[in-house]
Formats: structure tokens, sequence, C-alpha cells
């Protein structure tokens, strides 16, 4: 067994806590636990590129770490919880799918993620390689969530989370994209979190619910 | 370029294509309807104008320009050469006529129409000219692209009523069926370089197989815009839905910029063209013109008719591209400027000669609101300057010497009866089929005219609530009159045309006609050999003149003493109406009766014991049903297929693209 050093195993703590988290967001009914849920996913995310900015002295994650922070671990939380609590929608997710069999799918894309990283992971040197698998996975995961939650909020928290797990995989197989193109992805996810915040209006407005079912009526026959 | 006199010919292309943008603009931002007609549309004539005489000036050497426009590191290339000066000189000529005409036919459009009206019809003026002008394949395309979206937009002026929409859908269709495979021919033909410049493509050379790829999907994108067979369906359906004008520049000059395409890619851009691709162009243009004329004589509807007649005409122009391929390939090179040059000379006669029948039939439009054929007549009366003019354009169209469409047609007869024994022996026994098939096209269109001119210009009027038709207005007249004068000069100075062509063939097929027809003089057009054939339309047009007023003066001195004005004799019938005179549907008959078998005739017979029978029968395109309807119900089942993946739940969206995410995953890695 390999040496790994501190920060190396600081960094694995936290992919696993992130995978954690994912498989604990695919759970969860409540919607608020879902925004917190995804707040702590935006400081465990800011916390893993700090340690890695330290070791790897890139100045420039630093910057990014700051920007997830700010935004992934405060802004955009604060804004979900307003929405919540304005669209008075606290409680009860329903999920189209029992919640132990999303959990078993979700263990078979692990599994995929872990085993599609695994070339990538041997060609990469940075002390984050081992991670790329979970970030993968946390991706296809988020992703399985949008899916399978049927009320508009939790979706958008799966876009987001989903966002994170891209964020992390960019800093765990490369030290981060550069700088440009990540505030370009921050700005688009606070316009996408704003859109949407009026989408959900306009889709209660229309449908008296939040529930996406109701949107196949525009479907033209 | 310091002064205006330093400007080359190109440059002053360039300006004109720029200021009919601009003409285009002012007529849209304009909210007065005097200022569009009076003052836009006459100064787009100005333009068109200049633009003929700076094609005029251009033939004398190939000039080059580079357009600082279009994409970073892809400027637009514009070359002026014999070929696209001439065809430039078409556009510019004949549209000049058309333009005037409009600026009197529009006069009456509501303004908000009048406005975007104005915008498309310019810019169609300009993507056509810059067509002619490109020189590399990305400019083509996006001058290609905005003719074809502008008419269509021109087609649709009347987007109110639905068959309109549906004509406009089926053209842009076939527009854009067109032009994929003109891409895809490009494509070809760049070989494995990316230099998407005609001057890269001149150099590359082709295998033989994928010169005829490349060949073949040109005829096919530029058959569906020059309506020839099986892609002639927009034509019939396009022309009597747009307006008239429009219709005249459609039918004139955008056909032409096809016929110029095929030209610019199978003489210039391939280089060789091979001996079989001139076979094809020549059978389908037979077949393209002999259908094209048996239609006409049978529809009913002006405008579908001359459609149908442009349709023949864009034939008898393909034979003669065909057969100078055929000499090209088979080394006869002076025998292969005549037929080319006969092609072009067809071309730009087709543009006068169409251009003010389709003005003529917008006249008869205004004034009568009436397109069937079947419910006008008598309008000589009503309208006699319009039938003068009419009568000059039927004329010309039926081929009748001394006028321009029998010179060109003649071109074309010659090319076929001097052609001495070719290589292939097949092609010696197709070339009199070809050239008896042609007489017939020729002598077909003959009746088709007469039953035009007859139907609608002469007898008594069918109409039953007949408002009192005017003549046409000044402006509209003086477009028309001026393609009128067109036909008779083309037809009557061949000798300056065929040279003027010249320039053309030498670069083409690197002969000239000019020694031959400068040996006999200006009056006498001989393209090959005096002792073999010579035609003088001056001499000729005396004869008839003479003919005509002298005996126009013995019916006036022998005659008009005893003119005695009487009931007709009635032949037992106690009266005599409208209705019993000859039809559209009667002229027709003959024909329709000989080509049941080609054409699909429905009729309805009414029963013997039926005491108010009705009879009626309609000409429908049997090509339609064997080329159009399969296309169409396969690819309404593969959208029904498809159809089904939309579900409308966003869930099922979602796992669309996850399921996709997984499945380029698993295949990457």
């Amino acid at each position: 067994m390999t040496h790994i050093p501190f920060t190396g195993q600081l960094i694995n703590m936290c992919a696993s806590l992130l995978l954690l988290i994912a498989f604990a967001m695919l759970s969860q009914r409540r919607v608020l636990s879902l925004v917190h849920l995804f707040a702590m996913q935006g400081l465990i995310l800011a916390f893993s590129t700090t340690v890695v900015a330290y070791s790897s002295h890139q100045s420039h994650l630093y910057f990014s770490a700051g920007l997830t922070l700010v935004l992934k671990g405060i802004i955009l939380p604060v804004i979900l919880h307003k929405l919540v609590r304005r669209l008075d929608i606290l409680w009860d997710v329903e999920t189209l799918f029992n919640i132990p069999t999303i959990m078993l799918v979700g263990l078979a894309l692990v599994v995929f993620a872990f085993n599609l990283a695994a070339p990538i992971s041997h060609m990469a040197g940075t002390i984050t390689r081992s991670t790329l698998g979970v970030a993968m996975a946390s991706v296809l995961l988020s992703f399985l969530m949008m899916i399978t939650r049927s009320k508009a909020v939790p979706q958008v928290v799966g876009f987001l989370a989903m966002e994170n797990g891209l964020f992390f995989a960019a800093t765990s197989a490369t030290y981060g994209m550069p700088m440009v193109v990540e505030l370009g992805i921050a700005l688009d996810v606070l316009i996408a979190m704003f859109i949407l915040g009026i989408f959900f209006f306009q889709i209660r407005v229309a449908f008296d619910s939040l529930d996406l079912k109701h949107m196949e009526q525009l479907k033209d026959d | 370029m310091s002064t205006l006199a330093g400007m080359l010919p190109i440059d002053w292309m360039m300006a004109i294509i720029l200021f009919w943008l601009l003409l285009g603009l002012a007529g849209l931002l304009s909210h007065n309807p005097r200022f569009i007609v009076q003052i836009v549309f006459p100064l787009g004539a100005v333009a068109a104008l200049a633009l003929a005489l700076a094609a005029l000036a251009g033939t004398a050497q190939t000039q080059v320009a580079t357009a600082p426009l279009g994409l970073p590191n892809l400027p637009f290339h514009l070359r002026l050469d014999a070929l696209s000066a001439f065809f430039l000189l078409l556009l510019g000529a004949a549209s000049v006529g058309i333009s005037v005409f409009s600026s009197g036919y529009f006069r009456a459009m509501p303004v908000s129409k009048l406005g975007l009206l104005c915008l498309e019809y310019h810019v169609f003026l300009a993507s056509m000219a810059t067509v002619l002008l490109a020189d590399d394949a990305y400019l083509f395309m996006l001058a290609w692209e905005t003719m074809a979206l502008s008419s269509y937009f021109l087609v649709t002026t009347d987007h109110e009523q639905p068959e309109v929409r549906q004509a406009g859908f089926l053209y842009l269709l076939m527009a854009h069926v067109g032009a994929l495979a003109i891409l895809m021919s490009f494509g070809v033909m760049l070989g494995a370089h990316g230099d998407d410049s005609f001057a890269a493509m001149r150099h590359v050379h082709l295998t033989s197989t994928s010169a005829s790829v490349a060949m073949l999907l040109a005829l096919v994108g530029f058959g569906a815009k020059a309506g020839v067979l099986p892609l002639h369906a927009w034509l019939p359906e396009a022309h009597p839905a747009a307006p008239s004008p429009v219709s005249a520049l459609m039918s004139g000059i955008m056909l032409k910029t096809a016929v110029y395409g095929l030209l610019r890619i199978s003489f210039d851009l391939l280089g060789v063209p091979q001996w079989w691709w001139g076979v094809l162009l020549l059978t389908l243009g037979l077949i393209t013109a002999l259908f094209g004329v048996i239609f006409a004589a049978v529809q009913v509807d002006m405008k579908r008719l001359l459609a149908y007649s442009s349709i023949e005409n864009i034939g008898i122009i393909l034979i003669g591209i065909g057969l100078a391929i055929i000499f090209h390939t088979s080394g006869k090179g002076a025998l292969a400027a005549l037929a080319l040059t006969a092609a072009l000379y067809h071309a730009l006669n087709h543009a006068f000669m169409k251009g003010l029948l389709f003005l003529g039939t917008g006249s008869v439009l205004h004034a009568t609101g009436e397109r069937h054929l079947g419910r006008l007549g008598g309008l000589i009366h009503g309208m006699p300057r319009l039938a003068l003019l009419m009568l000059v354009g039927v004329l010309a169209l039926a081929g009748l010497p001394p006028l321009n469409g029998f010179v060109s047609e003649w071109l074309t007869l010659q090319a076929f009866l001097l052609s001495p024994g070719l290589p292939q022996p097949y092609l010696n026994m197709l070339v009199p089929v070809a050239a008896a098939a042609l007489a017939l096209a020729a002598a077909l269109a003959g009746f088709v005219m007469v039953k035009f001119y007859g139907v609608v210009f002469l007898g008594r009027s069918r109409a039953l609530a007949a408002v009192p038709p005017h003549d046409a207005g000044a402006r509209e007249q003086l477009g028309m009159a001026y393609l009128a004068l067109g036909c008779v000069l083309l037809g009557t100075l061949p000798t300056f045309v065929v040279l003027g062509i010249d320039p053309v063939a030498a670069e083409l097929v690197g002969h000239s006609l000019a020694g031959n027809v400068r040996s006999t003089g200006w009056l006498l057009l001989t393209p090959m050999r005096a002792e073999r054939a010579s035609y003088g339309p001056l001499v000729l047009l005396l004869v008839i003149g003479t003919g005509v007023l002298f005996t126009a003066w013995m019916v006036r001195r022998f005659y008009h003493g005893r003119l005695r004005i009487a009931p007709a004799w009635d032949c037992g019938f106690p009266e005599q109406n409208a209705r019993m005179q000859d039809t559209a549907e009667g002229f027709g008959q003959p024909i329709r009766q000989i080509f049941e078998w080609f054409m699909g005739v429905v009729k309805h017979m009414p029963s013997p014991f039926d005491v108010t029978p009705t009879f009626h029968s309609s000409v429908h395109d049997r090509l339609w049903d064997l080329c159009y309807v399969p296309v169409q119900r396969a690819s309404e089942m593969l959208s029904a297929q498809i159809g089904r993946l939309q579900q409308g739940r966003i869930h099922v969206y979602l796992l669309y693209s996850f399921v996709t995410l997984l499945v380029l995953l698993a295949f990457v890695q």
C-alpha cells in the first residue's frame, strides 16, 4: 500500500462525503433537507478545492474555492430556501419509483462510474486522481435524481448538484478549468437559478401545482 | 479606384448589388407607397440597366475581386468572366423591364405588404447577381440560399390564401433539397482540400467516378431549381401563386441561374466533361421539353400554362448544353460552340419573352381578376395595346421568324443537322430522333401559344359578369414594350447576339464562331458555312412586312367598299352566345386525347339519365404519383415512428439523455 499524504487523505475523505451526500439526496423526501444537503455539498466542495489548491500550489484554485463557497455554499442555498418557503413546499417529495429501487440503481451507477474512471485515473498524474470515479458517480447520481423526482424544485436541485459533480471532476482530473471557463459557468448557474425560479412561479400560476406531470398537457398531438 | 472612371466592371457590379440592397431597405423603412413605386422601383430598374452595361463591358477580360465580408479568414471571392458576364447581362437587361413594370403594377398594394415586397424583390435581384459573381462555394451557397428564401417570400406574398402557402412550401422544400445536392456536389469537388474557392476546385484532379458523382449531384440540385424532370413539380404550383412580376423574374431569370450553375460546374470546375453527361442532359432535356409542352397544351390556367412552357424551354436549353458536351468530348469544337451558343441564346430569349408574357398575364389579372382561361376572352377589344405587346411575346415563344425564339431554336436544330458522324454509333442514331423530338416540341409550342392568345384575347368575353377591362397603366406598358422591343431586336440582329455570346463559347469549349459569323456580314447569320445554312432576319422581316402591307392594302382597296355588317349565319341556332366559342379545354382536347396514357386524365361522365348532366375532366401529373407520393408516404411513416418518442413527460426526456450519456460513456471506454 502506497503512502498517501495527509492532504490526499483529506481529499479522499471529502470525496467520500460527497458520494454519501449524493446518496442522501437520492433518498431524501423532504425538500428543505434537500436544500440543506445541497448547501453541505457546496461547502465540502469549497473545502476540498482549497485543499487541492494548498497541496498543488495552484493559486487560481483559491479563487475557485472562494467562488464555490460564496455561490454554492451560500447564495444558491439561500435563494432555494426562500423559494421553497415562499412556494410553501417544505415537505413531501413524491418519487416516481420507490426509494430502495432507486438506491440499487444508484449503486450500479457508482460501480459503472468507477469502472469508467479507472483508466483515466491511471493516466492522470494529479494528487486527486483517485477521486475522479467519485465525481463521475455524483454526476450520474444527480442525473438519476432529476429523472426520478416529479416536482420541479428537486429537479433543479439535482441539476445544480450535477454541476457540483462536474466541478469536482474538473478539479480532481486536471486541477480545475481555466479561470474564465469557471467564471462563465458560475455565472450560468446563477442565471439559470434565477430563470428557473421565475419558471417555478409561472408553472404554479399555469397549473396550480409544481408537479411536472401537468406539463404533459403541453404536448401537441 | 480613386475615380469613378477607374472602376472596373466588377466593382460597378458590387456597387450595384449594394445599391439594390439599400433600395430594398429604403422600401422596407419607408411608409410611403408612392415613394416605393415611383422612386425605389424605377431606381432599381436604372441599377439593372447599369448592371447590363457593366456586364457588356466586362466580357473582355476576367476580373477577380475579394470582398472583405463573411466569416473571419473566409472572405468572399468574386470573379467576372465571360460566362458570368453573359448571365449578368441577361439578369440586368431582363430585370429593367420587369422593375419598370413592377413600379406600376404594385401601386395598388397596401403599404404594409409593399415595403416587405420591395425588400424581398431587391434582395432577390441582388442575390441572383451575387450567385453569378461568386467565386467560392461559400459565397455561392450563401447567395443561392438567399435567392431561394427571398423568392419563397415573394411567392407567398398573398399568404392569406392556403393554396399559396402550400405552393410556397413545395417550392421551399424543393429549393432546399436542391441546395443540399449542390452543397454535396461542392463537397465532392473540394477533394481532399479544405479550400472552397472555385480557383482551387479547378485544379483538383478528380477521378472520373467522383467527377461524375459531383456532376450528378449538381444536376439534381440545379435541376430542382430549373424544373428539369422529374423535379419540376414546384413550377406549375409556385408561378400561379406568385405575383406576376415575381413569376417573370423567377421564370425569366432565376431558372437561368440554375443553367449558369450547371455550365459553371460541368465545363469550368470539373474541367473536361464526360460524353455520357451530354447524353444524359440531352435525354433529360428532350423529355423535359416534350413533357412541358404537352402539359402546357392542356392547362386552363394562364400562369400554369406559362409555367409548363418554362419547363419546356428549360428542356430546350438543356438539349443545347447536352449537345455541346457531346460535341466537345468528341473533338468537334466548332459544333460544340454552336450548340452552346444556341443554348445561351435561348436562355436570353426566354428571359425576355417569358418575362413579357408573365407580365402580360399580370395585367390581364389586374384588369379582369381572372386567371382561368375559361372565363377570359375578347380582351383585344378592351386592351388593344396589351394585346399587341402580348402578340409579340406569343409569336416569339411560338418560335416564329423574325422574332427571337426562332433564331435560337433554329441554331439548336442547325447544331443537330450539321452534326457529322459521332464516334459512338448509338449516339449517331439518337441525334436524328432527338432533332425530330425537338421539332415536335417547337411545333407544339406554337399550338400552345395559339391557344393561349386565341382564348385570352380573341373572340368574345366568356365571363358572364364582365367588368369592361381597361388597358394596363403607362409604366406597365413601358416595361412590357421594353421587353417586346428586346424580343424584336434579339430576333432581327442575331449576328450581334452571337458575337456577344462568342467569348463564352470560346471560354468554355475553346472554339469560336466569330470567324464564320463575320464572314457574311451583319445582315446574314451564318453559324457554320454559307453554303450550308444562313438566316437573314431583316430580309425576312422586309418580305413579311411588305407582304402584310400589300395584302392589307389590297383588302382595303377591293373589299372595304363592300363591307357589310350582318348577323352571322347561325347554323339553325336561334341565338349564339360567348359560351359557344372554342374553349381552352376544347382547344387542348386533341392533345389530351393523344397523350391520355401519358398524363393522368380524370373524367367524370354524367349518366345518360341525368337530367342536369355535368361533365368535367382534369389532368394531373403522373410523375407526382410516381416520384413524390412514395417519398411523402415514407417520410410520413418515419415521422410517425419518431413521433412516438415524444412522450411529453420531462422525466422521459431526461431519461433519454441519461441513457445516451451512459451509452456514450460505455462506448468511449
